[in-house]
């Protein structure tokens, strides 16, 4: 992408500061009579805005939806939905970003990643949707995601899918060299000392730096790197959690035990078929990507829980997954709520579970079909008990910074330092929160 | 062929005054066109950007013709076990139903209108500048060659917002009308107009009572025929590869040219749940460069000469 993050960056600042400084003048131009300031918010009647019908802009990069959109056509004719793929994650929200302050071009229906909604929930870019009927969707979703949308009693999207945290492993390489699952971090990095010894092309897993995994792994290991309570923000990348990751990663690292190959490169294709990389621990949206990316894969994969960070213990974390949001200056909001219904809650679910996605609705994680259903790819495995055990066992409280967006796009030039050069992961993150730190500040935040 | 021979005849008939030191035979037999002074430095120099820049041609080739897991299995310069070049072809064609065909269709829209519409524009500006002297035509000359340094990636943002405004976005003219401007084609027409076109003949014309117009259509764009091919050509390369002003203006796939399809599908792979379509996007790319090709071979001839034009003084 030639996208420039100097301008990107720019634009988002011009916008939030703007939004920032009138926090008032925001709140009173909502302008929708359907976003309900009333005293008695009255929920959307789904059904009946499906019936009357219209027409929806949804920007959405989640192939799944396609699916979705052509059912809720034929079930609803008068809908007509416009699904635009308006570039995957970070270009998505530049461009989304841009429509905002041009106050054009806005689209009814957004996907928006969990690591990136606090953002423009903050920026008050979002509709709350408690008032068009989330409030009721209490315990309709797993813990994670449900907790991922909502900020201040308000809820800002819903969650589409989900990523409990997994351990993908090419358990044929691994029994070539006798190796077990390991079911620790400490047993990850014995695991990957043995593989490395017995095979010097094979490499436990691959890491250049990657925000979202680092992140996630803190997660998992207890750490809160960040605490945010309305404009008031905490960044602490030393804690214990935080230390924790620091300390294993750095010795995979200075041993040379990780493939430099970038996730979602075509080296990283490759070498998940040819046995370089023996193992990832990730989503549970990786399925897809394996059948369609790793053909050569097929039956060779399986799924293991994520190994723990103390002896005994089962926390998992999420990685990615996205959420479907209501962008404030969208027109037709009961409609858009429809939408959102019929895709994260309703019909759309099965449609979406089909085509491969991970749900994140409690109903089809505790369905016997779904728990039963075989993967192929993993020799016949019922992975998603692994991958529905994770979903109930994410660590609570986490959340991700009002300007996650921004603070994952330098991640590479400070923490990303550790994996090149002699700078330790430690002073590393250390770095990281300096500059995360100074950033929101330079945003009108309130960090210590 | 026979020139070659014709001196190679001669050298033999020669052979007695070999014995001359070397700096006078060179001055008696001087290097020509038929018998052109070899290097073998440079003739290596030459030979090393012939490779640079068929390898990435070769290779693409080459990969068209493999499957998914054929990327992967065999070593990147020639052809795995399986050649499925059809196949891909097919599926190219097919997937996502005949989505590139569409983007082709775009591209074509895009060019013909855009650098089509520039070139017009490019040609009647040159020449009216060239030919006709009026007050500030030096301010005019200032003004585009300063367009001319201002490369079309710096003026996207502004172009943007500015057709945000107007409400044109995620329209086909949002990509058409800023390619129609070419501050580059309209200098190459100013000076190749001058040249091309002698003043004599345009005052023959006018004292035989032709109109301008007339004069124009008649005489001089004939003459001009070198000139606007090139300038031509330029427009439509610049507007068959352009992706940073679709990539802000575009939003709606359907309205995609090819550049930015091609990136939609390789960012597939890097999306969870996408579906890797790596030999599609190798094979599609291909398929993008071959009517690029075509257009330079056909238009070769009026390219070179257009770059000779104005090079000798009669």
């Amino acid at each position: 992408m030639t996208t420039k993050p100097g301008r990107c960056a720019l634009l988002r600042v011009a916008a939030l500061v703007g939004v920032l400084t009138l926090p008032l003048a925001a709140c009173s131009d909502g302008d929708d009579p359907s976003s309900t300031t009333t005293a008695d918010p009255t929920a959307v009647d789904t059904t009946a805005a499906l019936k009357a019908g219209g027409t929806l802009t949804v920007w959405a990069w989640e192939p799944t939806l396609e699916q979705v959109v052509a059912d809720l056509e034929t079930a609803y004719p008068e809908v007509d939905v416009q699904l635009v793929n308006a570039g995957t994650g970070n270009d998505q929200y530049t461009a989304l970003q841009n429509a905002i302050s041009a106050g054009k071009g806005v689209p009814d229906v957004a996907q928006i990643e969990y690591y990136a909604l606090p953002q423009f929930a903050l920026g008050e870019s979002l509709t709350d949707l408690t008032g068009l009927g989330a409030a009721s969707l209490d315990s309709t979703f797993t813990p994670g995601p449900w907790a991922s949308v909502r900020s201040g009693g308000k809820v800002y999207g819903l969650p589409m899918d989900s990523g409990p945290m997994a351990l993908f492993y090419n358990k044929e390489l691994l029994d070539k060299h006798g190796l077990r699952v390991p079911t620790t971090w400490a047993e990850f990095l014995t695991t990957a000392r043995a593989l490395h010894a017995a095979d010097p092309e094979a490499y436990i897993t691959n890491d250049t730096g990657d925000a979202g995994f680092t992140t996630s792994l803190i997660w998992q290991a207890g750490g809160r790197p960040y605490r945010v309570d309305g404009t008031k923000v905490t960044v602490n990348l030393q804690d214990e959690g935080s230390l924790a990751v620091a300390d294993t990663w750095q010795k995979l690292i200075d041993e040379d035990l990780l493939a430099p190959i970038g996730s979602w490169s075509d080296e990283w294709y490759q070498g998940l078929g040819n046995g370089t990389i023996a193992m990832l621990a990730t989503g549970a949206w990786m399925p897809a990507n394996l059948e369609s990316g790793v053909p050569a894969g097929k039956g060779r994969w399986r799924v293991a829980p994520l190994p723990q960070w103390k002896a005994g213990a089962d926390v998992s974390a999420e990685n990615g997954g996205s959420s479907l949001a209501i962008p404030a200056a969208g027109t037709n909001k009961a409609l858009a709520y429809a939408f959102l219904e019929y895709a994260t809650v309703g019909a759309g679910v099965k449609a979406r579970i089909g085509a491969g996605a991970f749900p994140a609705t409690q109903a089809d994680l505790t369905s016997a079909a779904f728990l039963n259903s075989p993967f192929a790819y993993f020799g016949g495995q019922r992975a998603n008990q692994v991958f529905a055990h994770s979903a109930s066992t994410v660590g609570s409280g986490w959340s991700y910074l009002p300007f996650q967006v921004y603070a994952n796009s330098i991640f590479k030039d400070t923490v990303g330092a550790a994996y090149v050069s002699d700078t330790s992961l430690k002073d590393g993150l250390k770095a990281w929160q300096d500059a995360s730190i100074s950033y929101g500040r330079e945003q009108g935040f309130t960090v210590d | 062929m026979n020139a070659a021979a014709l001196s190679g005849a001669s050298g033999r008939r020669r052979r007695p005054v070999d014995a001359e030191p070397a700096r006078l035979r060179r001055s008696r037999r001087p290097y020509s066109r038929s018998r052109p002074r070899r290097s073998p430095l440079l003739t290596a120099v030459t030979g090393l950007g012939l490779v640079y820049t068929l390898v990435p041609l070769a290779w693409l080739v080459i990969n068209a013709t493999k499957s998914q897991q054929g990327l992967f299995d065999s070593f990147g310069l020639w052809f795995a076990d399986d050649v499925v070049l059809v196949d891909n072809i097919r599926d190219t064609l097919g997937y996502d139903d005949g989505i590139f065909l569409r983007w082709l269709l775009n591209t074509l829209l895009y060019v013909v209108l855009g650098a089509g519409g520039a070139t017009a524009l490019a040609v009647l500006g040159g020449y009216g500048l060239a030919m006709f002297d009026f007050p500030g035509r030096r301010a005019v000359l200032a003004v585009v060659l300063g367009a001319v340094a201002v490369p079309g990636t710096a003026l996207a943002v502004p172009t943007f917002l500015m057709f945000s405004r107007i409400g044109l976005t995620n329209t086909p003219w949002a990509v058409i009308v800023p390619s129609l401007v070419s501050p580059f084609g309209l200098y190459l027409m100013w000076i190749f107009a001058g040249d091309a076109v002698p003043t004599e003949l345009l005052e023959a014309a006018r004292v035989d009572g032709v109109g301008e117009v007339r004069t124009f259509l008649r005489i001089s764009l004939p003459l001009l025929a070198p000139g606007i091919v090139t300038v031509l050509l330029f427009t439509t390369v610049a507007t068959w590869n352009n992706y940073f002003l679709p990539l802000i203006m575009l939003k709606n796939p359907d309205w995609y040219p090819l550049t930015l399809g091609l990136d939609a599908w390789n960012d597939q792979a890097r999306t969870a749940g996408g579906e890797a379509v790596f030999n599609l996007v190798i094979t599609a790319s291909l398929l993008t460069i071959l009517p690029l090709i075509a257009a330079f071979l056909l238009l070769q001839r009026f390219w070179q000469s257009g770059l000779a034009a104005g090079s000798v003084k009669e």
